[in-house]
């Protein structure tokens, strides 16, 4: 029974082997886990998964598939995708207390596409995608559609390898009012070559996951050069999952935190699939002087590391697992840490909307650069639904009490029930000032079939977007956010001074006039009541003509009265 | 007599550089009684301000007024007060000076059918003397000018005005009798608001009568008249619809004008029935609906062609109250036209049956809409109900107003040629009655 079986085992081995041996790897699959202590106390974990394939997805016929999904694959082939960025998020980034966010996404879904200059059709290959994506994803994609669709003439360069620019190829949706759950996360652990069997992924557990205040998880397709001399492309995948837990309120007030308390795992073995599989924390703690006091524990055994920003753990090194075979990681404070005052991210921004009532409303969007001498641009996105009818004339920007003038603006205005407003502006932002950019809007009374189940929960306006090239401070910041080890290669990186931000504002709720959803039918008759009376007196007049009343011989009515009259003895009328 | 009249402009003209100059004018500019979308100022102010950024006004969907408007108001926006306040007084004085004119040809008419004993003996008193008809075209301007729904419309600055205006000197041309410039009129109107084509039938029936042309269908110069005006009418419609091409280069403002008036997608409360209707309309029915509530403003017109044929001028007054009642987007401007003629059928007074109560309604109402607007939208204490409720009262009282000046007009009509003390063949007073 024995030599059977291994001969049956041999037997599956051989073409395995086989073709191993022809043709190289051409896949591999990284994956890291960056651990930031967040100046207010709280904790971000961000996760990367980053499978790289040595293969021209676009040729028709490629049928083979080890690392990469497949359910990916053949739709960039079959859709002719150039790039793909999905973000579903739960919670908002607080910029002002949590710092300069690795990946920013705005709450709720968020989508864009770049399609190769093949396709013929984009709006209709935008529409299968989204509904296809939709179905791997278990998100509300479906509902992208040309109402929410805008393409964008400047925001959203294509990230990887790329030589047209033209924007018609581009699409770029996102629906505030997503919700993100578990039934999304499991969709996207299934895409990992390790699921969550093994490797960082263990870590993914949805009940602690989403116990928490920001949950944002990712996928990012685009095509990278193969090697420096950059003569053929390769595709990558890029899966990212960010947390921030709030490890303060749940830790008893104090800044501890171990994998074992934040996930309720540990880690057992790295993923054997992987080439790479790292583990960071990052303990220089932006903004704060605490950096210093950390004393960290690997299996409770006391390491000493060097103070350099961040410490590295390599999964593959058999050296870190204990003899029970996991490793968990912690970290204890010295002291009881208070939260710090944090420096202030150089460009952040806020969004709110004001005005009273139902009619009319403001959105306003204010623009910190607090940056001490130096001025940069920044690109301002804004995606407005058609329901809140923008007044562009009424568009100010004012910074430092001076109107801002914008060097480049896009705007394409709204049609009913067919496209939102699109709003792009290129503003200047002086040093160290902060830019108001308000514009005023009309709020649209529907029909009813038109309202979402909830009508006076109100109605989600998608983030703006901000992109910018911001200089670094390297006098005031301790860390350099290009030397990151996670998404170093994800945005293109420019000279040392400067380094691209995307920022997404929060979202808006605004609410609009609602009809009584009670009544159709009353309505339905009550005007076409008065429609009717005016029709009725019109036919009357029209038809009609006058005559003198003439005494007629009584109807039967009268009849019956004189009857009962003449029974009564009284005289007839 | 030109006198007054000055002075009435000057009345007018202060009253609306005061209420410029006032806090008010920003409040009555939002009021959505005043504006609707196809007229709002802030929306002429956003097509020009997409123009100045390159984007064509009509690739969205906030403005809707016509290429002349934008071109008017591209070398006029710093004069814009001005322009409104001479709007008003133009429109004004081309009903005075219609109305004048009006009561010459029908004193003349009166003065022949007296001499052809055309009239029952006994109604002298129906008979309208000089001294009566002398302060009617004043009366007239005055209602116009200070009526305060002009007056709103105006400091509101709704494009509405300009349509008043255009079709005050086509009323104006069509009464002095001159075809071409009424063709040319009525063809502006129409290319600004589309409902005007249906003036076309009282402005022919007016001219044919001018002409002493009969309206008899085998006639030869009835339809040689008719086709000639209509002629011209197309003529000029084309003219100035090319011209407007011509402007902006494109034929966007088509569907962006006309498509818009009639398929009524911007559901913005405003005076009318239609939008409330169409917000809770049951969307696989809105299409006929839409037919059946636009047909109402056409319906009308041939119907009343046969009755009216002797009374164009009256016709015409009864199928602007319908436009501005039926219209997809009404505003109170529209209403301040119709109501102008009012003091010219102030001969019909004594056969009004309840025009106590229909003012007090059309008063009352105007009243409640800023209130039961506050209620909705800015208090949350009411709902849409009450302002529709107040919508659907305001239309009531303006169609029995109407109808009441119909009936009136007939009555008077049926007592001149059958003698006002009407008796029965037994001897005692008769009723009359419609059959």
């Amino acid at each position: 029974m024995e030599p059977a079986a291994a001969l049956l085992g041999l037997l599956l081995l051989v073409p395995a082997l086989a073709e191993r041996a022809t043709a190289p790897v051409r896949d591999s699959l990284r994956e890291e886990l960056l651990l930031s202590p967040l100046p207010s106390g709280d904790l971000a974990a961000t996760f990367q998964f980053r499978t790289r394939w040595d293969s021209d997805l676009q040729r028709e016929g490629v049928s083979h598939y080890r690392l990469f999904p497949k359910a990916l694959g053949q739709l960039i082939s079959k859709y002719s995708v150039r790039e793909l960025h999905l973000s579903l998020t739960q919670g908002f980034w607080r910029t002002r207390s949590w710092g300069q966010p690795y990946l920013q996404a705005p709450a709720g879904a968020e989508l864009w596409v770049w399609f190769q200059d093949s396709v013929a059709d984009v709006n209709k290959a935008w529409k299968d995608l989204s509904n296809i994506l939709s179905g791997i994803f278990c998100a509300s994609l479906n509902f992208i559609d040309s109402t929410n669709t805008v393409i964008p003439t400047a925001s959203f360069k294509p990230l990887g390898l790329a030589n047209v620019t033209d924007h018609h190829f581009l699409r770029y949706a996102v629906l505030p009012r997503e919700v993100v759950c578990t039934e999304n996360l499991t969709p996207w652990k299934k895409l990992l070559p390790c699921s969550s069997k093994a490797g960082l992924a263990v870590l993914l557990k949805a009940e602690r996951l989403f116990h928490s205040s920001y949950h944002s998880q990712a996928v990012h397709i685009r095509p990278i050069c193969r090697d420096a001399a950059c003569l053929s492309a390769s595709w990558e995948l890029r899966q990212t999952l960010t947390v921030v837990f709030d490890s303060f309120a749940s830790g008893q007030g104090k800044k501890d935190w171990s994998l074992l308390k934040i996930f309720s795992r540990t880690l057992t073995e790295a993923c054997p699939l992987a080439s790479q599989s790292k583990i960071y924390v990052d303990i220089s703690s932006k903004g704060q002087v605490g950096g210093k006091d950390t004393e960290q524990y690997v299996n409770d055994a006391q390491l000493h590391f060097s103070l350099t920003a961040e410490s590295v753990y390599d999964l593959l090194d058999p050296g870190l697992f204990n003899a029970s075979r996991s490793l968990n990681v912690l970290l204890k404070w010295k002291r009881p840490q208070d939260s710090l005052a944090m420096v202030a991210p150089v460009l952040h921004a806020q969004r709110y909307v004001s005005g009273y009532g139902l009619q009319t409303g403001e959105i306003s969007t204010v623009v910190y650069n607090t940056h001490p001498y130096r001025a940069f641009p920044v690109l301002l996105l804004e995606t407005v639904p058609w329901y809140l009818r923008l007044y562009i004339h009424t568009l100010t920007i004012i910074t430092k009490g001076k109107e801002n003038k914008p060097s480049y603006i896009h705007y394409q205005p709204a049609q009913d029930r067919r496209r939102p407003h699109l709003l792009e502006m290129l503003i200047q932002l002086p040093a160290n000032s902060v830019t108001k950019i308000t514009i005023q809007f009309e709020r649209v009374l529907l029909k009813w079939t038109e309202y979402t189940p909830d009508p006076n929960h109100g109605f989600y306006v998608s983030p703006s977007v901000l992109s910018a090239l911001v200089p670094s401070v390297t006098a005031m910041e301790e860390e350099d956010e290009e030397q990151s080890p996670l998404f170093a290669s994800l945005f293109p990186s420019f000279d040392g001074s400067s380094y691209f931000v995307r920022l997404y504002t929060e979202p808006l709720l605004v609410n609009l006039p609602t009809p009584d959803f009670s009544m159709p039918y009353n309505v339905i008759c009550l005007t076409c009541t008065v429609v009717a009376v005016c029709y009725g007196s019109f036919y009357n007049l029209l038809t009609r003509t006058f005559h003198v009343e003439e005494p007629s011989q009584g109807g039967l009515a009268k009849r019956l009265a004189n009857v009962i009259r003449k029974l009564r003895g009284v005289p007839l009328l | 007599m030109a006198a007054p009249l000055v002075l009435v402009l000057l009345v007018a003209v202060t009253v609306r550089a005061v209420l410029y100059r006032s806090s008010l004018a920003g409040l009555i500019s939002e009021r959505v009684e005043v504006a609707s979308p196809l007229n709002a100022w802030k929306r002429v102010v956003e097509g020009l301000a997409l123009l100045d950024l390159g984007v064509s006004p009509y690739s969205g969907d906030v403005f809707h007024e016509t290429p002349l408007v934008i071109y008017l108001f591209h070398f006029l926006i710093d004069y814009a007060e001005l322009v409104f306040m001479i709007t008003d007084m133009l429109t004004a004085v081309a009903l005075y000076l219609a109305v004048q004119d009006y009561n010459k040809v029908l004193f003349k008419k009166q003065k022949l059918l007296i001499e052809l004993d055309k009239y029952a003996p006994d109604v002298a008193e129906l008979i309208r003397t000089p001294m009566e008809m002398h302060y009617i075209p004043l009366k007239v301007a005055l209602f116009y000018l200070l009526n305060p729904y002009t007056v709103m419309s105006c400091i509101a600055k709704s494009t509405c005005a300009i349509n008043n205006t255009v079709i005050a000197f086509f009323i104006l041309a069509t009464i002095k009798g001159s075809a071409f410039l009424s063709a040319v009129f009525l063809a502006l109107a129409t290319y600004q608001s589309l409902y005007p084509l249906t003036l076309f039938a009282p402005a022919l029936l007016y001219l044919l009568q001018r002409q002493f042309i009969p309206v008899k269908m085998k006639n030869k110069d009835f339809w040689f008249y008719t086709v000639q005006y209509a002629g011209l009418y197309l003529g000029s419609l084309l003219v100035i619809i090319c011209l407007s091409f011509f402007l902006l280069n494109s034929w966007d403002f088509i569907p962006s004008v006309y498509g818009f008036i009639l398929s009524v997608p911007d559901l913005t409360p405003n005076v009318g029935l239609f939008w409330y209707f169409f917000a809770e309309m049951f969307e696989h029915f809105s299409l006929f609906f839409v037919c059946v509530f636009q047909i109402n403003v056409f319906f009308y017109t041939i119907p009343l062609a046969v009755k009216l044929k002797e009374h164009p001028v009256f016709f015409m007054f009864v199928q602007l109250a319908i436009i501005s009642i039926f219209k997809s987007y009404p505003t109170v401007g529209d209403i301040a036209l119709y109501m102008a003629f009012l003091p010219l059928w102030s001969h019909l007074y004594r056969f009004l049956r309840n025009i106590f109560i229909l003012s007090c309604v059309l008063i009352v109402c105007s009243v409640l809409f800023p209130v039961l607007w506050h209620l909705w939208i800015y208090a949350g204490s009411a709902n849409s109900n009450f302002y529709y409720a107040i919508t659907l009262t305001f239309n009531v009282g303006q169609i029995l107003l109407i109808s009441d000046y119909f009936y009136a007009f007939l009555q008077r009509e049926y007592y001149l040629t059958h003698g006002l003390y009407l008796t029965r063949k037994d001897g005692t007073e008769a009723m009359l009655v419609l059959k």
